[in-house]
């Protein structure tokens, strides 16, 4: 068994929507580094609940990293130290013993911060409801086989569709610009033959959408990518911008 | 309150093979301008609810999606890792629906229906087909036609997959198909809700009582048919592969309005996931099944043995797997895998620092195929290993041990979908229908989907067909009372106001299934287990803590709802799992095994599906049974030797 730990956590608290918020510090003992992020939190609302405090308020679900739901501010990087990763699979073999973690949610004008450390991500969903589909319905599939892929777009448009809609570049960046979440999802369809029919509409709407929705423009400082966890390219926001040029000249 | 029900699977007679297409044909249609006049409640939006919810609009129903999550995106389904099955046959190596039909019966040890699991079969293939048109980047080979790789309990090549993230890229296109419906206002979404009551009004479902997990009001929802798409209850057992929000809350509140619940003790341990470290720990992380397609399961031949594994020469390593299944090797099915573990790891032959562990060794296929041929087909999934252990996979054996992960049993549902209430849908993992007493691995995507995509669309215009629904709304008085009854139950929960949390009572109750109603049991554990959860069901409600006010974002009071309905769910499991006194798939009664330590069927007594009525009191459910008829195919013992 390793060495226990002991670790300051300094949260930010903000009881809802409109009311004000502020940072408060949390010791916590003899904690195993094998224990992740998020189960430091879990030990910490049990011993707040215990004393009758009320729990720190987080986002997450699956815990190994693929569902998207966690997601926060850990010492100013989105989703923490290691990169490639969630918060949730942030471990604490990966911090000092002793240290102050700060954790703040996700600060954008279009993620409104609902409690402590939960935002509103909802933006997105009506980004993907702009066009981020195929529209074929139900029952109306060709044989899968009938379309061959060639193996290296196959794999180039899986590299875009791995996003998990977390929105950590959003957080990342000083912009509060999605574009690269927006762009992975460009990208996959439009690399694709099955996204040809639609790839002109689509990448206007999704683009008008994003604009509607308040996330700001990118301007290339590449923090997104820095801190994606499923280490998607910045490239795709160079391709989302041919196919929007494309897509203006074809009109 | 026991009702008069007679269980009518309304399964079709005749050749297996025409069965739904004949089903299909006599179902009773809606036509397009009506279907718009019909709303249908979905509640739920992984696999089933997704597909479910997109494929009802596309019709002109007029669809409510409700969801727990954030985004519809995030249910559960999206951890799937390893694959979907199909009867594609794209190999050439024999496969057919008849195959895959035999195996998924076979698998669930003929506990299933053979109706239902042909259907499954046969739809197995339109499956791969609208995923495909819809954009999921299924693994491809490099003529551009798409790669299949093995599963367990199979001995073809039918599982298509999605590096190791298959179900995160089929919900995505269900997801996807989903959004184009709600930007066509077909679909109304409604994030962070949790339904904590099924309405049924003149008999008939008519509608949802839900809590908005934001601002805690309760909220009421009105629709002709409810479709439950919750998934399944294996977070019952506290550690387990589930994500933190899935529950059996749904579910449970709708058995307790009169919906059976069937086989709740079938519950799948998967062999192969991270082990436990601490108690800190919040969830176990499964490693695909597809890894055994590579990796050999082996244990040391030595108890005690410490040395590492790197230094453990050849022959005195045991490749228990390999040594007693020949056949299938690594890849025998879950249920049989698992109890292998447990056994080699019993004798004290486990290996790691807990003893509760076995090896998943990689280096024989790294050195075969190559380092880069194991990146490209499990990267993902090694890299997970590697974050959560610190142990980098490439250079030594994974460690893996057996942890919760489906659970087969549900709400019991006829032919069509359709629990003992009239209108009320249920799919997806919620319900008990194809997998028997064991599923085999990529089995669960495909099932949601056949669910969603390919049999709700059909049956439920039957349904509304063939149904007089009169109009309903919320100010009907069932809602007022459904409404006031939850209300109740919330402040009930916040006012005990003793000293134990929520998680220590979830914990507890999940020590309690896993020694006695896990991967083995007997009649007198059960007894306890019975005994020890009345128990803590008593303790809870007089000594639970829990923060805050209901309004608002409160994670503690939703976990303490789920709890409370946990504790009653396990009492009726551990009373299924002693009535039945045989094993059969995932349900091992430890006095009903062969010479070998093999599961020991008794067919005279219980080929049927245990369907369980509520009563009113928690310790005496009502049993009915739907007897299981084998037409096809001849129940026979379960070898994969």
């Amino acid at each position: 068994m390793s060495k226990k730990m002991t670790l300051h956590l300094r949260i930010w608290r903000q009881p809802g929507p409109n009311a004000p918020g502020k940072f408060v510090t949390y010791t916590i003992r003899d904690v195993s580094p094998d224990m992740s992020l998020l189960e430091l939190l879990d030990v910490l609302n049990e011993e707040l609940i215990k004393k009758g405090e009320p729990p720190v308020e987080f986002d997450s679900d699956c815990r190994e990293g693929i569902c998207g739901t966690c997601g926060f501010l850990v010492n100013g990087v989105a989703h923490g130290p290691k990169r490639g990763r969630t918060a949730c699979q942030q471990y604490l073999r990966d911090f000092k013993d002793g240290e102050t973690i700060t954790l703040e949610p996700f600060r954008a004008k279009a993620f409104p911060v609902i409690k402590d450390l939960v935002v509103d991500r909802s933006a997105f969903d009506r980004i993907m409801a702009a066009g981020g589909y195929i529209s074929v319905n139900t029952g109306s599939a060709p044989d899968a086989n009938s379309i061959p892929i060639p193996k290296e777009i196959a794999e180039q448009a899986f590299d875009a569709a791995v996003c998990i809609g977390c929105g950590a570049c959003v957080a990342a960046c000083p912009n509060a610009s999605a574009s690269l979440f927006v762009s992975a999802k460009i990208a996959h369809l439009a690399l694709l033959p099955q996204g040809q029919p639609e790839r002109v509409r689509r990448v206007l709407r999704m683009v008008e959408q994003m604009d509607k929705e308040g996330f700001g423009d990118c301007s290339n400082h590449g923090e997104c990518e820095a801190v994606c966890p499923k280490n998607i390219s910045i490239k795709h926001i160079a391709l989302m911008r041919r196919e929007y040029l494309r897509a203006l000249w074809s009109l | 309150m026991a009702l008069a029900i007679k269980l009518d699977s309304k399964a079709p007679s005749g050749p297996l093979e025409s069965r739904w297409t004949r089903h299909k044909d006599s179902l009773k249609l809606v036509s397009p301008a009506n279907k718009r006049k019909y709303t249908i409640l979905v509640v739920g939006t992984g696999l089933a609810g997704a597909s479910a919810a997109a494929s009802l609009a596309e019709l002109g129903y007029n669809v409510k999606s409700f969801c727990i999550h954030d985004s519809p995106r995030r249910a559960h389904s999206i951890a799937a890792q390893g694959g979907i099955n199909a009867a594609k046959n794209y190999r050439n190596d024999g496969d057919s629906v008849w195959r895959l039909f035999f195996d998924t019966i076979k698998g669930g040890d003929y506990r299933a229906r053979e109706s239902n699991v042909y259907r499954l079969a046969e739809l197995s293939v339109n499956i791969i087909d609208q995923c495909v048109a819809q954009g999921v980047p299924f693994a491809r080979e490099y003529g551009g036609l798409l790669d299949t790789r093995s599963f367990g309990g199979a001995l073809v090549e039918r599982t298509f997959y999605a590096r190791g993230q298959t179900g995160q890229q089929l919900l995505l296109g269900a997801y996807s198909a989903m959004m184009r419906q709600v930007d066509a206002g077909r679909i109304t979404l409604y994030p962070r809700r949790e339904m904590l009551d099924l309405v049924v009004i003149n008999g008939q479902a008519r509608g949802i009582v839900c809590r908005n997990l934001i601002t805690g009001e309760l909220e009421a929802y009105a629709g002709d048919a409810v479709v439950l798409c919750t998934g399944g209850y294996g977070n019952i057992y506290f550690h387990t592969t589930y994500g933190r929000s899935s529950n059996a809350t749904a579910i449970w509140r709708c058995h307790k309005r009169g919906a059976l619940f069937a086989n709740p003790c079938f519950t799948q341990i998967h062999p192969t996931c991270i082990p436990i470290t601490g108690t800190y720990q919040s969830k176990l992380t499964l490693m695909s099944e597809s890894l055994r397609n590579d990796g050999r399961v082996w244990v040391p031949k030595k108890k005690g043995d410490t040395r590492p594994p790197t230094e453990i020469p050849e022959d005195e390593r045991d490749y228990f797997l390999e040594r007693k299944y020949p056949t299938y090797g690594n890849l025998t099915p879950r249920d049989i895998a698992s109890r292998a573990v447990k056994a080699v790891c019993d004798e004290g032959r486990g290996v790691g620092p807990t003893g509760r562990a076995v090896y998943l060794d990689f280096s024989d296929a790294i050195r075969e195929k190559g380092i880069d041929y194991i990146k490209e087909q499990y990267g993902n999934l090694f890299e997970m290993y590697q974050h959560i252990t610190g142990e980098d996979p490439y250079k030594v054996p994974m460690r893996i041990y057996p942890a919760v992960h489906y659970t087969m049993g549900g709400l019991w549902v006829d032919y069509n979908l359709m629990s003992t209430i009239p209108g009320l849908f249920v799919l997806g993992e919620a319900n008990f229908s194809d997998h028997g007493a064991n599923r085999l691995g990529a089995s669960a995507l495909m099932q949601g989907l056949a669910d969603g995509y390919f049999i709700i669309p059909y049956t439920i215009g039957d349904y509304f067909a063939n149904t007089t629904l009169p109009k309903v709304s919320t100010e009907h008085s069932a809602f007022k009372d459904s409404l006031a009854e939850v209300q109740r139950f919330l402040t009930r929960l916040l006012s005990i106001k003793g000293t134990k949390t929520t998680l220590e009572f979830h914990r507890e109750l999940g020590m309690i299934l896993w020694d006695y109603v896990g991967m083995s049991r007997n009649a007198q554990g059960l007894q306890i287990a019975i005994e020890k959860i009345r128990q803590l069901r008593e303790e809870f409600w007089n000594d639970l803590k829990v923060h805050g006010d209901a309004n608002t974002l409160n994670k503690n009071l939703e976990m303490a709802g789920r709890v409370a309905d946990f504790l009653e769910l396990a009492e009726l499991m551990a009373i299924d799992a002693l009535h039945r006194e045989e094993s059969c798939g995932a349900h091992f009664r430890e006095e009903y095994q062969t010479p070998e330590g093999e599961a020991l069927r008794n067919d005279e007594k219980f080929c049927y599906v245990a369907a369980w009525e509520y009563t009113g009191d928690l310790s005496k459910p009502e049993l009915h049974k739907e007897p299981l008829v084998f037409e096809f195919v001849k129940p026979t013992v379960r070898s994969y030797k």
